[in-house]
């Protein structure tokens, strides 16, 4: 589903310029259930956002469900991002002035869903979520827990394939953070493959693998809670 | 098609900060408001200058004589003589430019006393022979009955034409003057039809009687001569070229030395009249100028705002973008915006400025002596007007449209 060769990623500040990624070679297979975790700073947002087509990498080959991702137009990336792809937000990304519903069925807009046939099936995944009764709130009036479940529907409603997670739970608490876990595992169960982004531990071992980076390479992998070092790790070109 | 979301999204992005929303909205509102105010009033302008020259051919030119003021053949200076209505003949037949030609002749007035009389009523007109083609020249409106024709200048027919203050004094109200007698100066002539002059332009016309000019040389002993005719030229001709032929061919017929322009006074009308139209398109051109000004100045507002709310907007968008809004829909909701805001207020301009108008209009409607007459909002100009606005709303969304897509969708979410 996912395969990075080589991966590249400077930031130019000014006259600075800072090496973040410095060469990630991953494979992410489908329906994987995926963390990466990483100190502040080591470059786990900057992976997710190129693997999100939110930014793009200075280098190395990224292969998305089998299409090279190369200096794509945002028209194109913006679809993909739309039928591929679901985005969880560890701020949540609600937009403010529209209601649960129609936040969750904006992704449906998108692709020119009528409005009656995009709102009932917003409704149908809010329930999912437990959230029927709330569809008509604004999202300033639920809480962290409430508005993360909304940004998950939000972010399954198009069906995608892959959902990329920025620390799901960083806003939460634990108990919280326990039930949006689980809602992401179920999310995984379906057969879509999910890849979070945190810092915690607790949450990293609710995954399947764990991917650490440090200074922008990947440390170490560790399945099933084996740790396996990246050098012994070979990625094949072929799928 | 109605897209209700797309309406949304609109209304939630300006209602975001109604003041600001409002001020900017005003801003254009007055922008065309000033604009569509001054076209009116220039408008008005126009229409009073015009409603005084009337019908009057503005391609005109009139003659008259003048004593000669160098010795030509053999013959003195300070020579008087007078136009014959064989030089009308002989002008017509060899300038082509010139359409019609038509002297001016007046009759005579009775002074102190009165010169027309009807049974017991009494008064003192002006009496002019005229032509048909004097009616193309200077045209009046014949109210009831007909004007002059070519048969009663062939036989002098005792016919004459009224305006509506000899009607006024010589009838009962009730009475029609068509077909009665009037006796002028002693002789009596039979009405065949009444007029209401269209202009000002020769002097007040209400009381005027008019007769065939071949009668009225022929009653009044003048036998073919008379002192002043117009003249105006085809369409497309060059007046001041008319009037240097008719020179030349009334020099030779009258003996006049071919340098002596000032033996026949010539006052060329057409140029007066493209002088005060000349000033009306300056006039209009700088009302334009000033309110589109104006305008500008409000869609500049537009376009400020739209930035700043583009800004402020950066995060969302990028959210929007990160779940599949593409560029070009982007940028199409933000000109929707734009462009809702300017017209939204430039219709309200355009109504305010329309209602201005008509308030002028009717203010000054009753005045006896209005410097503006019926200004009125062309439709087009309101039209041209909203299509700017448009074309604005378009290019002021733009900009800031443009600035928005140009960052990555990563940044604008990081955006704060
Ligand atoms: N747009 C940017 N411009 C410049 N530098 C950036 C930009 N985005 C990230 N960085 C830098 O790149 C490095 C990696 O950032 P990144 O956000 O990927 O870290 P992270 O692993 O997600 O950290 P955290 O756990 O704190 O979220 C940091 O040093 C950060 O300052
Ligand atoms: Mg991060």
């Amino acid at each position: 589903m996912i395969r990075l060769q080589n991966i590249h990623k400077s930031y130019i500040t000014g006259t600075n310029k800072l090496h973040v990624l410095k060469g990630i070679d991953l494979h992410i297979k489908e329906g994987e259930l995926v963390s990466i975790m990483g100190s502040s700073g080591s470059g786990k947002s900057t992976l997710l956002n190129i693997l999100g087509l939110l930014d793009n990498h200075d280098e190395g080959v990224y292969v998305l469900n089998n299409e090279e991702i190369k200096s794509m137009s945002e028209t194109k990336a913006a679809k993909l991002r739309n039928n591929l792809l679901g985005f969880v937000f560890q701020s949540f990304n609600l937009i403010s002035f529209k209601n649960a519903m129609e936040n969750v069925a904006l992704p449906l807009y998108y692709q020119k869903v009528s409005r009656k046939k995009r709102n009932s099936l917003a409704i149908e995944y809010l329930d999912k979520m437990g959230l029927k009764e709330w569809a008509h709130h604004m999202p300033n009036e639920l809480s962290g827990g409430q508005k993360q479940r909304v940004a998950i529907a939000r972010a399954m409603i198009t069906q995608p394939k892959i959902i990329l997670a920025d620390e799901p739970t960083g806003a939460l608490d634990s108990a919280t953070s326990i039930e949006v876990m689980d809602l992401l595992r179920e999310i995984n169960q379906s057969g879509i493959t999910v890849i979070i982004v945190t810092h915690e531990n607790d949450i990293a071992h609710m995954t399947d693998r764990i991917i650490n980076l440090k200074d922008g390479v990947i440390e170490s992998i560790v399945e099933n809670n084996k740790i396996n070092h990246t050098e012994s790790v070979k990625i094949p070109l072929q799928e | 098609m109605f897209d209700l979301d797309k309406w949304q999204e609109i209304t939630a992005a300006l209602k975001k900060n109604k003041l600001r929303t409002i001020l900017t909205g005003l801003g254009v509102m007055f922008g065309i408001l000033i604009l569509v105010t001054l076209l009116g009033i220039g408008r008005g302008f126009q229409n009073n200058i015009q409603s005084s020259l009337g019908n009057f051919a503005t391609n005109s030119t009139v003659f008259w004589v003048e004593r000669t003021t160098k010795a030509y053949k053999g013959l003195p200076r300070n020579r008087f003589y007078q136009f014959t209505n064989d030089d009308l003949l002989a002008l017509k037949k060899n300038i082509p430019e010139l359409e019609h030609i038509a002297p001016d002749i007046n009759g005579w007035s009775g002074g102190a006393t009165h010169n027309t009389f009807r049974k017991e009523k009494k008064g003192n007109f002006r009496i002019k022979g005229t032509s048909p083609e004097m009616n193309m020249v200077n045209p009046v409106e014949v109210v009831s009955g007909r004007f002059i024709n070519e048969n009663d200048l062939k036989e002098f027919r005792k016919v004459i034409t009224i305006g509506p203050r000899v009607k006024e004094l010589m009838f009962e109200e009730d009475e029609d003057p068509i077909g009665q007698y009037l006796k002028v100066n002693g002789i009596f002539f039979k009405i065949i039809g009444e007029i209401k002059p269209l202009s000002n332009n020769m002097g007040n016309r209400d009381d005027i009687i008019q007769l065939p000019y071949t009668t009225l040389q022929q009653l009044y002993n003048y036998g073919d001569k008379f002192y002043v005719f117009l003249a105006t030229a085809k369409v497309g001709e060059s007046v001041a070229e008319l009037e240097d032929k008719i020179f030349e061919i009334l020099a030779r017929r009258h003996s006049i030395h071919p340098e002596d322009r000032q033996a026949i006074g010539n006052f060329n009308i057409a140029k007066i009249f493209n002088k005060i139209f000349g000033l009306f398109n300056s006039i209009g051109f700088l009302f334009w100028v000033i309110g589109f000004g104006v305008l500008i100045t409000g869609v500049i507002g537009v376009s400020n705002i739209m930035h700043v709310v583009v800004k402020e907007r950066t995060k969302e968008l990028g959210i929007k973008r990160a779940i599949g809004a593409k560029p070009a829909l982007v940028v199409g909701q933000i000109i929707n915006e734009s462009v809702f805001l300017t017209t939204f207020a430039g219709f309200w301009g355009l109504v305010l400025g329309v209602v201005i108008v008509e308030l002028i209009g009717k203010a000054t409607e009753g005045s006896p002596n209005p410097q503006i007459l019926n200004p009125y909002v062309d439709i087009n100009v309101a039209f041209i007007a909203l299509g700017v606005l448009v074309f604005f709303g378009v290019l002021a969304g733009l900009l800031p449209a443009q600035r928005a897509i140009r960052i990555k969708p990563v940044d604008a979410l990081r955006y704060e």
